[in-house]
C-alpha cells in the first residue's frame, strides 16, 4: 500500500530519549514519575497499564502534545519542551501521528473524509494529493463507503476506523495508539490488530497502550508495563512480561481470582499463537 | 461486621411499606415526572429535532434534481430566488414562484406532503399573529365589515387582505426555499458553500463543530436524566430538583471543557497551526450553470411582474 512511504528514519536508530520524566496535570495530579526510557526506529510496543497509569499521558509526552515537568526528553532530534511550546510542530506532526482513545475527539469534521483529508490539508499538500492519500487511508481501513457520512451516524467500530484512518493519511514514521481495541467486537479488533502488525512489518514504529493482554504477542516485540505508581515497572518481552504473574497482578492488569482460567493457559502454552495473514473479511 | 456490597439488597421489606404506601409511593413518582418533566422532554424533544435534522439528509442523498447541482450554484440560486421574493409586490408572482418550487421539489423526489406540510403548518399561524392588526386597523377605502369595540371601529378592507395574503406567501415562499435548499443539500455541503458568500473559514469550522458535538452533548444530558429517573424512588422538593439541574449543568460544562481541550490537542496532533484549510471537490458543470441562469431569469422575471401585476 503506497500510504505508507519509505522511511526517512533509519531502522534501529534511537528516536525517544526519555530521561526521569515526570507530569503532572495542573501541577497536583501525578500522571508520570520517573520514567527512563529509549525507543528505537522500527520498534513495536505495547503500553500496558492499569487505568490511570499514565499510558494516555506519555503517549501525548511521545506526541509533543505535552512537555514533561521534570527531566529530560528527546523526540526525533528535539527537544519535546520545544515542540510542545509550539516550535517546529508543523515538522514534528509530519512524522508522528496519535490516535485517541476516544474517538469522538478525534472525527471534528462534518464528515469521515473531511476528518481522514484534515491532517494532509494541514501539511499543505496539493489538493490531488490529498484525495489521493485520504482514499487510500479510507481503503486500508475498509471504510470508504463510510467517506460522506457524518461521524455520529457511526458505530463504535466505525469510528475508531476512521480516526485511524485520519492518522494513516499523514503516513507518519511513529504511530501511537492508545487503547485502539477498547469496546471492539473481536472481528472489529482483529482488523486492527492485522492492521498494526502490517504496519509494524513496514518499519513503522508503533506504540501501543493497551491493558488488554490477548493482543499483546499479537502487535508487540517489546512490553512496557506502567505501575500504578506512575512508573515503568518493567520491559522487556511479550513473553517474558506476560509469564510474570507477580508483576502483572503488581500492575493490575490481571486479578487472581478474574483471571485463573487465563493464568492456566498461558502457563499451559510455550508460544503465543500469531495470527495469520489472511485478510479480516475472510475470518 | 463490616458491610460488603451487595448486603443491602438482602434487607427485608420494611414493615411501612404497606399497599396503601407503596400506592402513594406510585403516586409520588407520577408528581415528581410531572415536575421535572418538562426539562427533560424539552431536551428529548430538541434531540428528536436534531436526529430528524440528521435523518431528512436522506432526501439530500437522494438522485434528484437540486441533489445532483453544485451547493454553491444552490446557494446562489436561493439568495437571488429570495431577493426577487422579498423585493416582490404581486400576489401573483409569489404565487407562480410557489409553482415554480413545487415543480423543483417533485423534480428532486421530495414527497409531496413533506414538503408543503413542513412549510404551511407553522406560517399561517406565526405570520398571521404579525399581520393580523394590520388586516383590521385600517383606514380609507370600503370595508367589507366592521367591527365595534367601544370607541374601536375596526374591519378589513379589499386592500388589507391583499396586503396580508402578500405577506403570508412571500413569507411561505422564503421558507419554503430554505426548506428545499437544506433538505436536498446535505449540511457539510452546505456550510462549505457558504465560503462563496466570503463566510470566513473559521466560522464555518466553528459552525461544522458545533453541529457535530450538540448531538454528543444532548445524548450526554439525556443519559443524565435517565440515569437520575432510574435511582428515583421518592418524592424530591424543588430545591433538590434545583440543585440536581445545576450540577448536572456544571457536569456538562466540564465534560465539554475538557472535550474541547482534547479535539484542539488532536486537531494539533494533525499538524493544525490555526491556519484553516479545508478541502472541496466541487465542479461547475453546465448544468449548475444553466440551472443558476434560469433560476436568475425567473427572478428578474418575477420582479418585474410584481411591477406590472398586482
Amino acid at each position: 500500500m503506497s500510504v505508507m512511504q519509505v522511511s526517512a528514519l533509519q531502522p534501529g536508530q534511537v528516536i525517544y530519549q526519555l530521561r526521569g520524566v515526570r507530569y503532572r496535570y495542573h501541577g497536583r495530579h501525578l500522571a508520570l514519575d520517573g520514567i527512563d526510557l529509549e525507543i528505537s526506529h522500527g520498534e513495536q510496543i505495547a503500553l500496558l497499564g492499569a487505568n490511570g497509569s499514565g499510558k494516555s499521558t506519555l503517549l501525548k509526552l511521545l506526541d509533543g502534545l505535552l512537555a514533561p515537568e521534570e527531566g529530560y526528553m528527546r523526540a526525533l532530534g528535539r527537544d519535546i519542551k520545544a515542540v510542545a511550546a509550539g516550535q517546529e510542530t508543523f515538522t514534528f506532526h509530519r512524522q508522528v501521528g496519535l490516535v485517541f482513545q476516544d474517538p469522538d475527539v478525534q472525527l471534528f469534521s462534518a464528515t469521515v473524509f473531511d476528518d481522514v483529508a484534515f491532517g494532509p490539508l494541514q501539511l499543505g499538500l496539493p489538493r490531488e494529493e490529498v484525495k489521493r492519500r485520504s482514499q487510500e487511508a479510507l481503503e486500508l481501513m475498509e471504510i470508504t463507503h463510510l467517506a460522506d457520512r457524518a461521524p455520529f451516524e457511526l458505530s463504535g467500530g466505525e469510528k475508531k476506523r476512521a480516526a485511524i484512518a485520519s492518522v494513516l493519511s499523514l503516513q507518519p514514521e511513529v504511530i501511537l495508539l492508545d487503547e485502539p481495541t477498547a469496546s471492539l467486537d473481536p472481528r472489529t479488533k482483529w482488523v486492527l490488530v492485522n492492521l498494526i502488525r502490517r504496519l509494524g512489518e513496514q518499519g513503522k514504529t508503533i506504540v501501543t497502550a493497551t491493558h488488554e493482554l490477548e493482543i499483546v504477542p499479537l502487535i508487540a516485540r517489546r512490553v512496557l508495563v506502567l505501575g500504578e505508581e506512575r512508573r515503568i515497572l518493567a520491559d522487556g518481552q511479550p513473553e517474558e512480561i506476560l509469564r510474570d504473574r507477580a508483576l502483572l497482578v503488581r500492575a493490575n492488569l490481571i486479578h487472581p481470582q478474574l483471571h485463573r482460567s487465563w493464568l492456566l493457559t498461558l502457563e499451559s502454552e510455550t508460544e503465543p499463537q500469531a495470527p495469520s495473514d489472511a485478510p479480516a473479511s475472510s475470518f | 461486621m463490616s458491610l460488603r456490597a451487595g448486603d443491602q439488597l438482602g434487607e427485608p421489606t420494611r414493615a411501612g411499606d404497606s399497599p396503601e404506601r407503596l400506592a402513594l409511593s406510585r403516586q409520588e413518582r407520577r408528581q415528581l415526572r410531572h415536575q421535572l418533566g418538562w426539562v427533560e422532554q424539552t431536551l428529548a424533544g430538541v434531540t428528536e429535532a436534531i436526529e430528524r435534522a440528521v435523518f431528512t439528509e436522506e432526501h439530500a442523498r437522494s438522485p434528484g434534481w437540486l441533489q445532483g447541482l453544485d451547493p454553491r450554484v444552490k446557494l446562489g440560486m436561493f439568495v437571488v430566488t429570495v431577493l426577487a421574493a422579498s423585493l416582490s409586490h404581486s400576489l401573483l408572482a409569489l404565487l407562480l414562484l410557489y409553482g415554480a418550487l413545487l415543480l423543483a421539489a417533485r423534480a428532486s423526489l421530495l414527497p409531496f406532503d413533506f414538503f408543503v406540510r413542513r412549510v404551511w403548518l407553522g406560517i399561517p399561524f406565526f405570520a398571521g399573529i404579525v399581520i393580523l392588526p394590520s388586516i383590521f386597523f385600517t383606514s380609507g377605502g370600503p370595508r367589507l365589515f366592521e367591527l365595534v369595540i367601544g370607541p374601536l371601529h375596526l374591519g378589513p378592507t379589499p386592500a388589507s387582505l391583499l396586503g396580508a395574503a402578500v405577506f403570508v406567501m412571500r413569507v411561505g415562499d422564503a421558507v419554503s426555499l430554505a426548506v428545499l435548499l437544506i433538505l436536498t443539500t446535505r449540511w457539510a455541503d452546505l456550510l462549505k458553500s457558504l465560503q462563496v458568500l466570503r463566510v470566513p473559514q473559521i466560522f464555518i469550522l466553528l459552525l461544522s463543530m458545533t453541529y457535530r458535538y450538540i448531538f454528543l452533548f444532548l445524548h450526554t444530558v439525556n443519559g443524565f436524566f435517565e440515569a437520575r429517573k432510574s435511582r428515583t424512588v421518592g418524592l424530591t422538593s424543588g430545591s433538590e430538583q434545583r440543585t440536581w439541574i445545576v450540577a448536572a449543568l456544571v457536569t456538562l460544562m466540564n465534560r465539554s471543557f475538557q472535550m474541547s481541550n482534547e479535539v484542539y490537542a488532536a486537531m494539533c496532533a494533525r499538524g493544525f497551526t490555526g491556519t484553516i484549510r479545508t478541502y472541496s471537490d466541487y465542479r461547475l458543470r453546465t448544468g449548475d450553470v444553466l440551472a443558476f441562469l434560469g433560476t436568475a431569469l425567473l427572478a428578474i422575471g418575477l420582479f418585474f411582474l410584481g411591477r406590472v401585476i398586482v
